[in-house]
């Protein structure tokens, strides 16, 4: 029975332009939308399926407003079991910060009497990038890491945990002693799409709405700039399979080919 | 005052390879921060006192007054908190002031168990110092389609922050350093090595390697049109000599592994040819292929991101034109 914590971040979705909010502190995802990062629809897949495999249980967890109850929600429609919020501007808080508070509701958890066996987080958010609460957390809980997790199965006897990670090139094998932290990297498995009894049952769900204590120091951000795209300099070497000889030419030129 | 530089070999199994690329371009980078000296610390390569002579080659090049080595057997498997006590203790001994390592997954990793450890902050994938006093500098946020203006203070501790792949091109410094080879100790705890490597399973699961350190890379994106339609992709790819990196779509599809992906959440290459067919080229898509020396886009959309960004374009259909290409190259 592992029982699992997965952390999932709300995140404006870039896939289209990057805009930035009118005092150009955020990015503005107004138009664009939210979503999580790849890394994290990995992690809540991953614990979905440990929990599903030993019997235990999934509990999705975010620091954010209101409105990130959005990602919960996609969490708790694909499996998750419980969800709670820790009631914040997540802009405000830098990666120690939210690393304190999400260990404060596993300390929390532990006091209760219902431990998290493992946590779960992405390998860095999609927005700040900054690849670091997942291994502050271990810190502060004094329990082992593994970063860039890909695939993760836990041992028959429930008190190891068997982890690969191919981001580094060969597939690395680690088996840590659980309670353990993984910061998981998109790969390994594949996000199951929530069916409409499981988007029924997320959509009713209780979300926990918790405060953090104590104040946030920041992320440190003194602005914000977006890259201006390049100019265009390229050159249209024709069109459809005419323009193969003038290709080639540049393959020669580049000298790939001789 | 000194720089501390995390060093990694290029190949641990290649005793002539050196510094890894991304390593040179960070002892490149170190000198723009404000040390006296520059460092650097290996540590996956247990050597007890004699690295190889490759490595110590590119450290005099990159001009670094000392190299922190270590002799402890248990490192030679990769162990991120073990890792970051080497490194630290190596800071704590060079009187470093500024800690630095690239952008890398293992970079990244054994920094932040470094700034975890000493309660300090990181900002990561810095691209470049953007003022000496105080000391700002900016990284990539965003899959690096914005830059964040951040801090980077020394007083009162370490300042800790990796440096983005690619961010600088390496040179050598003005002149070369003496590299003396000092050792470090540490007492490692079995906390420290309670996450590390048990084996390696060389083939099973792929391995991203073949494409990072490819010279020409082959991109195919949805334009591909199915798992079934990559022959004529890896027949250039192999003709040129090349590797196949694929966007997100396409592993998300199912059509290729993982390993093959190129992007935000998959490599970062910068080969000196990038190709890339059927790829709208999507922020986080261009994240990871940015810093290729040229790209050639083959689209039948004159307007795609990939097209506009790229220095060459074929307009039209890629397997049309593959095939094409291929015919011309027999
Ligand atoms: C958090 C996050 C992380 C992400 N990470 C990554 C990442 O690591 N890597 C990544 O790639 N994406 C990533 N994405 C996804 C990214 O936003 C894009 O959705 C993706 O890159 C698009 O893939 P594509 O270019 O293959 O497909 P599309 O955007 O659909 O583009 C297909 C292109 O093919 C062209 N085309 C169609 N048919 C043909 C033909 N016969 N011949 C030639 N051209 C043709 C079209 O004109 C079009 O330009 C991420 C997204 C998010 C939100
Ligand atoms: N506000 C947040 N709420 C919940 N989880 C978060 C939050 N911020 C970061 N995380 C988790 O920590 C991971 C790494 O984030 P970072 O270190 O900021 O790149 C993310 O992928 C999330 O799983």
């Amino acid at each position: 029975m592992t029982d699992v914590l997965v952390c999932v971040k709300r995140v404006p979705d870039t896939s289209g332009e990057v805009v930035l909010s009118a005092d150009g502190s955020g990015v503005d995802g107004r138009y664009a939308g939210w979503t999580m990062s790849s890394h994290e629809e990995c992690a809540v897949e991953m614990a979905v399926t440990i929990a599903g495999d030993t019997g235990g249980s999934v509990t999705v967890l975010t620091l954010g407003d209101d409105d990130s109850v959005e990602q919960l929600r996609a969490a708790l429609a694909v499996g998750a079991d419980e969800a709670v919020r820790i009631d914040a501007a997540a802009d405000d808080y830098g990666p120690a910060d939210v690393a304190a508070a999400i260990a404060e509701v596993v300390r929390a958890r532990e006091g209760e009497g219902r431990p998290f066996d493992l946590v779960l987080v992405g390998n860095d958010a999609a927005d700040t990038g900054d690849h670091q609460v997942g291994i502050r957390l271990a810190h502060l809980l004094e329990r082992p890491v593994v970063a860039g997790a890909q695939n993760a199965a836990v041992a028959v006897s429930g008190d190891r945990l068997e982890v690969r990670s191919s981001v580094s090139g060969p597939t690395e094998v680690f088996d840590v002693p659980l309670p353990a932290v993984l910061t998981v990297w998109e790969g390994g498995v594949e996000p199951r799409y929530p069916n409409i009894s499981g988007r029924m049952r997320a959509k009713k769900a209780r979300v926990e709405v918790l405060e953090p204590s104590g104040a946030p120091q920041g992320s440190g951000r003194l602005g914000l700039r977006v890259l201006p795209p390049p100019a265009s300099d390229v050159e249209v070497l024709g069109e459809g399979k005419a323009a193969a000889p003038r290709l080639v030419d540049v393959l020669r030129e580049l000298g790939v080919v001789r | 005052m000194s720089v501390l530089v995390v060093v990694e070999p290029e190949d641990l199994d290649d005793e002539g390879a050196g510094l890894s690329v991304v390593s040179q371009e960070v002892l490149t980078f170190a000198r723009s921060l404000p040390g006296e000296d520059v460092d650097a610390v290996l540590v996956g390569l247990p050597c007890a006192g004699a690295p190889p002579e490759a490595v110590l080659a590119h450290c005099r090049e990159q001009g670094v007054r000392r190299l922190h080595v270590t002799g402890e057997p248990r490192l030679e498997r990769y162990a991120a908190r073990a890792w970051a006590r080497v490194v630290d203790a190596a800071a704590e001994a060079g009187g470093a002031a500024y800690l630095v390592a690239g952008g890398t997954a293992r970079g990244n990793e054994v920094l932040a168990h470094v700034a975890a450890a000493r309660g300090v902050p990181m900002p990561c994938n810095v691209v470049a110092v953007v003022q000496s006093e105080p000391l700002e500098v900016e990284r990539q946020v965003v899959g690096g389609a914005v830059l964040e203006r951040v801090a980077l203070r020394a007083e009162g501790g370490l300042a800790v922050a990796s440096v983005a792949g690619h961010a600088v091109a390496p040179e050598p410094a003005p002149s070369p350093g003496e590299t003396r080879v000092g050792e470090v100790a540490v007492e490692l705890t079995e906390a420290d090595l309670a996450a590390q490597v048990v084996r390696v399973e060389a083939e099973e699961g792929g391995d991203t390697s073949a494409l990072t350190g490819a010279n020409v890379v082959v991109g195919a994106g949805r334009g591909v049109g199915g798992a079934d339609q990559f022959d004529d992709v890896e027949a250039l790819a192999a003709r040129l000599g090349g590797a196949v990196g694929v966007s997100r779509v396409v592993t998300s599809l199912g059509w290729r592994p993982h390993h093959e992906q190129v992007g935000q959440t998959g490599s970062r290459i910068a080969p000196d040819l990038y190709l890339a067919c059927g790829i709208s080229g999507a922020i986080q898509h261009w994240a990871g292929c940015s810093s290729s020396k040229t790209i050639i886009a083959i689209n039948t959309d004159g307007e795609a991101p990939m097209v506009t960004k790229a220095r060459y374009a074929v307009i039209g259909d890629m397997h049309e034109v593959i095939p094409a290409v291929l015919e011309e190259l027999s």
